[in-house]
């Protein structure tokens, strides 16, 4: 044990000069998404309280959550909620049934996350 | 520290044996959400923008408010344990506890005016 190397030991998996992957980047992206959504729910929890006050304090949040800057939050926020979805499916169906691991599938499955995301967000939008 | 044992100064450290009941209320949580969502989009989306007097009369029917109140309280406490594993990842020491418990704090508090909210409009 004397001469084991204690000291200058290879780290792992070192991100800041890690390749980014399909796996790596659509995981880290639930997790941005999972917790960006805060915004969009404090928002929304903000435009109930508002209906349940008056039409005049409700004119004003609506006005906020309908404007330019609201539209733009909420519709990324939309997306951010049917990706975070799709992932959070992926995610049950790799905890839950220890399949759709291997690579190439787990990629794809990625591919399928972010297409279906936007189609989703797309469709959305369209129905509202 | 120098005094302590290996044994004294490992104790304390190792798994607080809560973690497969954080992994089963995450699954839980997402799978009602995964109903929940796709619900709370298409009722609440189309009444953004609309009059104060047409939101209030589609909230005070029984479906759109119960979508709504359930949407809130569950994805609320979904993200009460999402952010938790965030925290835990990215922030150490005292500031780790604090942020955690301000986001369980939050996370309570928006469930709770939610809740008062829709509750006030539907009834």
């Amino acid at each position: 044990m004397a001469d084991v190397n204690r000291g200058n030991r290879p780290l792992s998996p070192h991100l800041t000069i890690y390749k980014p992957q399909l796996t790596s980047v659509t995981s880290i992206f639930t997790r941005i998404t999972g917790n960006a959504l805060i915004v969009a729910a404090l928002l929304t929890v903000w435009w109930f309280l508002a209906a349940a006050t008056s039409a005049e304090y409700f004119a004003v949040v609506d006005g906020l959550v309908t404007s330019v800057l609201g539209d733009i939050v909420m519709t990324l926020s939309l997306w951010a909620l049917w990706y975070h979805a799709l992932a959070g499916l992926r995610h049950l169906y790799w905890d839950n049934t220890g399949r759709g691991l291997e690579v190439d599938f787990a990629e794809k499955l990625g591919l399928a996350v972010i297409g279906g995301s936007l189609v989703l967000t797309i469709l959305t939008l369209l129905v509202i | 520290m120098a005094y302590l044992t290996d044994r004294k100064r490992a104790e304390g450290l190792g798994s607080a044996k809560e973690g497969t009941h954080h992994h089963w209320a995450m699954q839980v949580s997402s799978v009602g959400l995964l109903l929940l969502v796709p619900l709370f989009v298409f009722t609440f989306g189309p009444m953004l923008g609309q009059p104060h007097a047409e939101v209030v009369a589609y909230f005070a029917r029984p479906f759109p408010a119960v979508v709504a109140g359930l949407t809130l309280a569950v994805g609320f406490m979904h993200f009460k344990n999402g952010v938790q594993v965030l925290i835990e990842d990215y922030v150490h020491g005292v500031a780790r506890k604090g942020l955690i418990v301000a986001m369980i704090c939050l996370s309570y508090a928006a469930a709770a005016t939610g809740l008062f909210a829709i509750a006030r409009i539907a009834l």
